[in-house]
């Protein structure tokens, strides 16, 4: 088995003291579409940093298709595509010089490196504006430049630092689509996302990353499957007893709402029949916040838990 | 440079440096033909023919060596300080950071900028000045020699500037306070032999004596400073900046955290 990307123990301590990793463990499969999650300030992209060489390590190993980061890091370089957090290409320059540029320092020839242009920048609907200024374009096209940008050299590894911030639905799509496609043809993708719809649309694995370690190292399946039970959120005609459930775990919110934990096997029949039998009468319902959102804060909860008990 | 990518990432960046000054040329190009004429209208014909010869030449035609290597010391000092600063501070410096560009070839990409804005002022100013003054050469091989050296070592100097500057600020107080002074003392305007023996001692210190001195002698054959002396001086500041650049760069200085 190739490992797309092997990260051990990585350690980063910034200038002040500020221990943004803290003996980071990470492997990616190639060919994999990998998430690492996590909320902000977790140490994403000081990792992504690291891995694309404009952060300096303070201690650990990276290895990219078995190219080492110290040793081998132009191999390293040539087998990754960034597309970084913030908008890093020149303002002023227009969208085909700073593609072309970019394939030119990765030893791409300028004629072979036009027709790659054409090709990405077609792919990404940014074709009619390759003569037009980067600071012209719009927030969701400077993103998909950026990640034109980092396919011009064809990488086996695609790293994209919250590609679909500040990106609209429609457009979140459409990127969603083009990711899925390229990894189709064998480019293994890493993303950071703060949204977990896409996660879940997009990957196969999943990284939960908490201040500076990684606390969850799972497929999206098995992630899924933790979520077997669900919360709901009833409303209540206003009633003088207090409601009482024992088929399910409950807890009452005020006068006239109750949540229940209820496991996906045992349905809501149970609790509907007991509350009947009280008369008390159920106004609505529904499904408390998002499943998986709820999953992410319980783990990083549970993890913060597990380390302040050590 | 026998490996293809580094070629072809070395030609990049020069093209992009070069784009880049051709773009603005209105902020590149016209201001130094501007302040050269001034010059050669003011220092040159208006006070230069009440001075009468100067090292044994008419006052203009001793300034106008002097003229274009200062022009050649700002451009190419400026260039590489706010390309490479610019770079920095829109991070697009990252786009070479990520690649396999070896130190080595971003320095030689920015200096090669750096050099071509230089030399084509020069050029510029050159034709200019010969509207005022016909153009002598008595040396080929030094005018080529010292306008390369000097162009290569003030866009060495840019870079170093460009890559401790934290704010644009940063890139404006070497030329002014430093650059500038010893630019006025190399000996554009006078001839060191002038000064009182206590300040031509002094102007030995100042290595733009010897740029300004070795191009003249390129053109009138007279120079206050022996013209392999210049020579010698030049290649010793650029294997020192060239070095400390490398190892800055190498190291992450302002470039990497
Ligand atoms: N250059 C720096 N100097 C000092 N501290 C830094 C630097 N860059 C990041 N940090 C700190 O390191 C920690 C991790 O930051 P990082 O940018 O990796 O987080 P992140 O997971 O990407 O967060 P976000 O989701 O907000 O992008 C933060 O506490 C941040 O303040
Ligand atoms: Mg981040």
């Amino acid at each position: 088995m190739t490992y797309a990307l092997e990260i051990s123990d990585l350690r980063k301590t910034y200038r002040g003291g500020f221990e943004a990793l803290k003996g980071l463990n990470l492997t990616v499969k190639e060919g994999d579409f990998y998430a690492l999650l996590g909320p902000n300030g977790a140490g994403k992209s000081t990792t992504i940093g690291i891995i694309s060489s404009l952060v300096n390590k303070s201690a650990g190993s990276v290895k990219v298709f078995g190219y080492d980061l110290d040793s081998q890091i132009n191999e390293v370089k040539q087998h990754i595509g960034l597309v970084p957090q913030e908008f890093n290409f020149n303002q002023f320059e227009t969208l085909m010089q700073i593609v072309v540029n970019q394939a030119g320092y990765y030893g791409v020839s300028r004629t072979l490196a036009k027709e790659r242009a054409e090709k990405y920048l077609k792919q990404l609907g940014l074709w009619d504006k390759r003569n037009e200024r980067a600071r012209n374009l719009s927030g969701g096209m400077k993103r998909r430049l950026m990640i034109a940008r980092a396919l011009l050299h064809e990488p086996k590894l695609l790293i994209l630092d919250e590609p679909t911030a500040g990106v609209d639905i429609e457009l979140r799509r459409s990127m969603w689509d083009f990711l899925t496609r390229i990894n189709k043809e064998g480019v293994t993708i890493i993303l950071t996302t703060h949204y977990l719809e896409e996660a879940e649309m997009l990957c196969r694995n999943i990284g939960i990353i908490d201040k500076g370690q990684i606390i969850e190292n799972t497929t999206m399946k098995a992630l899924l499957n933790k979520l077997n039970v669900e919360t709901f959120v009833l409303d209540l005609e206003q009633n003088e007893q207090r409601p009482h459930v024992s088929s399910a775990t409950m807890r009452i919110v005020d006068d006239h709402t109750i949540e229940v934990d209820v496991a996906k096997s045992a349905g809501l029949n149970s609790v509907f029949a007991e509350l009947s039998a009280q008369n008390i009468k159920v106004l609505s319902m529904r499904n408390k916040a998002n499943r998986l959102e709820e999953l992410f804060v319980n783990l990083v909860e549970q993890g913060r838990e597990a380390k302040e008990s050590v | 440079m026998r490996n293809p990518i580094y070629f072809t990432a070395l030609k990049t960046i020069w093209i992009k440096e070069c784009t880049r000054f051709l773009r603005i040329w209105v902020q590149t190009l016209v201001p130094p033909a501007i302040t050269m004429t001034l010059y050669f209208i003011i220092f040159g014909s208006l006070i230069g023919s009440r001075i009468g010869e100067m090292g044994g030449v008419s006052y203009m035609e001793f300034i106008v060596p002097g003229l274009i290597m200062m022009s050649v010391i700002t451009n190419a000092y400026s260039n590489v300080a706010s390309s490479f600063f610019s770079a920095k501070f829109q991070r697009n410096l990252e786009e070479m950071l990520v690649a396999p560009v070896s130190n080595i070839t971003i320095i030689l990409g920015y200096i090669g900028g750096g050099v071509a804005r230089a030399l084509l002022v020069a050029v510029i100013v050159t034709l200019v000045s010969g509207f005022f003054v016909p153009l002598n050469i008595q040396s080929y091989g030094m005018i080529v020699i010292t306008v390369l050296l000097t162009a290569t070592l003030f866009a060495l100097g840019g870079l170093l500037n460009a890559m401790f500057a934290k704010s644009f600020d940063d890139i404006s107080i070497i030329p002014t306070f430093i650059l500038t002074p010893l630019t006025y003392l190399g000996g554009v305007f006078y001839s060191i032999s002038l000064l009182p023996q206590f300040w031509q001692n002094v102007s030995q210190f100042n290595p733009i004596i010897y740029m300004v001195n070795g191009f003249r002698y390129g053109f009138i054959g007279v120079s206050d400073i022996q013209p392999m002396t210049a020579i010698a001086v030049l290649l010793i500041f650029n294997a020192v900046f060239f070095t400390l650049a490398w190892y800055l760069l190498k190291r992450g200085t302002g470039t990497r955290t």
